[in-house]
């Protein structure tokens, strides 16, 4: 039934598409709660469910940062400071901001990384799914590729990016009551929050910590030594917090491109502040059951399957709860939701795939100049392409266990620089082109040396860091490793750019960058708007909850 | 005219509750011991169902 609706939503959709702004750029007519749930659903994916669930398991409640620390402010910037220049500027899609900002290379180099991780992405969404039906429903693994590679091809091709965010919306609310019950019927076992404290502080001393370490998020954060993280206040703020963060929210095209479909400036604005509302409330369906699932393997024995390490698979946490608590029928919605949100991330990464490649490669390396009819048909060819493609990424992840491993890694070499390119740009008029490109290479390969000469504790060179061969430092853990990499690739990327800048020539003028750059851009008035609705009151509000929360779970 | 998204989003959960509380009626009671003995697919499919109905109202009376 949820495929037949998913289908329907894209033929309804079909008579809609006549141009090829309607099919990448849903015709910049989508409301604001429409576009701010679709903005939190694209990133709703596999590596999101299933990667919190079982962060929290393995973490316990410092997961939440990932949340309150490492989305709501980088939320609130995107939306306060940088939409009006995505959305006023008129570009169809960051790479596109960043030619009309710097120049041609800038943009490609940009949009050739995005284009093969966004691949990659999706490959691996539907390789986890696939598993997954495998696993939980005996289904067939080809089998599942090819049913969700042809259900996302049909409802992308007939509907475009509003097809797309139309059934994130509907996922969104599906994930939201496939997994509320899941979380109620777990706290109702253990006992509420009391009950699942007392068995959390059974994990941690068996851990080796004090009894809360899975149930405070900053209490232990004085030293990497107190806290499963492995990780200090500081290098979590900063690299987690700040460049990981900002690095992600305020420059990936797959959530940016869902703004920059809003029906008006403001709406534009709103939407990454409407949807850090959700966010806010997130780890409450995906991290809990995670924390709930480790609870009762700690004191019940056996709750999760034990890995070929000897450690719980932590990424069956989900999977596991919804077999154990839910009885047949609701035991339906909730697989739905969790295929849901694989799809969604998969449908996100293809649409923002397909506009990159077909605006920012094609239209301007390969045919620039043809006509919209003939850029419409290669969008629809570059669906078909994104999802072969996607198809062939999963199969190769078969072959690599730890591919998500590698591409979390290359993400953080080019999405950690990146950060520092849009700040300087939009907000120092002096930036030059050249600089804005040298800069994002040097943050890339320092954040690739960085990796390569320093190791966590307990790892053995290659893929975990340390594959240069000689070590310089050894970092408490992993999550410490990959902090410090996205802040050593940011500060790099930061300094050389305004070095490089500094002997350059500008080779825009003012005139040319008014709307690109903040000192340059009338500022927006939005008088008309009730106080309420302002984006300003939005963000106030949005800081303030994730404020409360953390000091709830101090 | 563009399609409404809560016209879909309300059919799919009314359609899906009232199944789940045909379901939660005529099931056996023994498949309730995993959910601590609550009849979940009942309870919960009321609850799909008015959201569901919540949505179809409101794209009622959007429909300018």
């Amino acid at each position: 039934m949820y495929f037949a609706f998913v289908l329907g939503v894209g033929w309804a959709l079909r008579r809609v598409i006549k141009s090829s702004d309607d099919f990448f750029l849903s015709g910049r007519s989508i409301p604001a709660w429409i576009a701010g749930l679709a903005f939190i659903s694209a990133n709703l994916g596999a590596q999101e469910v299933i990667g919190m669930g079982a962060s929290g398991a393995k973490y316990g409640i410092m997961t939440s940062h990932f949340y309150w620390v490492g989305a709501m402010p980088a939320m609130v910037f995107v939306g306060l400071f940088m939409m009006p220049f995505y959305y006023g500027s008129r570009a169809r899609s960051v790479p596109e901001y960043l030619k009309l900002r710097f120049d041609e290379k800038t943009r490609g180099l940009n949009a050739i990384t995005f284009a093969i991780m966004t691949v990659f992405s999706s490959g691996i969404s539907m390789y986890a799914l696939a598993k997954l039906l495998e696993l939980v429903l005996g289904w067939s693994f080809h089998g599942s590729i090819i049913l969700t590679g042809i259900i996302v091809l049909i409802y992308i091709v007939l509907g475009g990016l509003t097809s797309a965010i139309y059934n994130e919306v509907l996922q969104f609310f599906l994930i939201v009551f496939g997994f509320l019950p899941l979380v109620l019927l777990g706290l109702k076992d253990v006992g509420g929050w009391s009950g699942l404290t007392a068995k959390l502080s059974v994990v941690a001393t068996n851990a080796g910590f004090q009894p809360g370490a899975w149930t405070h998020s900053w209490k232990y954060m004085d030293s990497p030594t107190h806290n499963p993280m492995g990780i200090e206040w500081f290098g979590l703020v900063m690299g987690l917090g700040f460049a990981m963060s900002f690095g992600y929210w305020c420059t990936d095209f797959l959530v940016v491109q869902r703004a920059m479909a809003a029906g008006s400036m403001t709406a534009a604005r709103r939407t990454p502040l409407i949807a850090a509302v959700p966010k806010m409330m997130m780890p409450a369906l995906v991290i809990l059951p995670g924390m709930l699932a480790i609870g009762m393997h700690a004191t019940r024995g056996g709750f999760l399957p034990i890995g070929s390490d000897g450690q719980p698979n932590y990424n069956l946490a989900i999977p596991m709860l919804l077999a154990h608590y839910l009885p047949t029928g609701l035991l339906g919605l909730g697989l739905t939701a969790l295929m849901a949100s694989f799809m969604s991330g998969m449908a996100g990464n293809v649409t923002a795939f397909n506009t990159v490649w077909t605006y920012d490669i094609y239209q301007t390396f390969l045919r620039p100049g043809k006509s919209d009819a003939h850029y419409l048909r290669v969008g629809h060819a570059a669906t078909v392409f994104g999802i072969l493609a996607s198809v062939v990424a999963a199969y190769a992840a078969t072959r690599f266990n730890n591919i998500n491993d590698i591409l979390q890694l290359v993400f953080s070499f080019v999405n950690g620089p990146l950060f520092a390119t849009f700040l300087l740009g939009m907000f120092w008029k002096r930036t030059t082109g050249h600089a804005a490109f040298f800069g994002l290479l040097t943050g890339t390969v320092v954040a690739a040396l960085h990796y390569g000469l320093t190791m966590p504790r307990g790892a053995s060179p290659g893929i975990h860091g340390g594959f240069l061969g000689t070590t310089l430092h050894i970092y408490p853990s992993e999550m410490a490793l990959n902090f410090w990499t996205a802040l050593f690739a940011w500060t790099s990327c930061f300094v050389s750019t305004v070095v490089i800048s500094l002997f350059t020539a500008r080779t825009k003028t003012d005139d040319e960058l008014r709307g690109l750059v903040y000192s340059l851009t009338p500022r927006i008035r939005e008088e008309a708007v009730p106080w309420f609705k302002r984006p300003v009151t939005l963000a106030i509000g949005i800081l303030v909850a994730s404020a409360i929360l953390n000091v709830i779970f101090w | 005219m563009r399609l409404d998204i809560r016209w879909p989003i309300g059919g799919l959960f009314s359609i899906t509750g009232v199944m789940l509380v045909i379901y939660g009626l005529v099931s056996d009671p023994a498949i309730y011991q995993k959910s601590l003995g609550i009849n979940v697919n009942l309870w919960w499919g009321i609850v799909l169902v008015m959201f569901g109905m919540l949505m179809l109202v409101f794209a009622y009376r959007s429909t300018q």
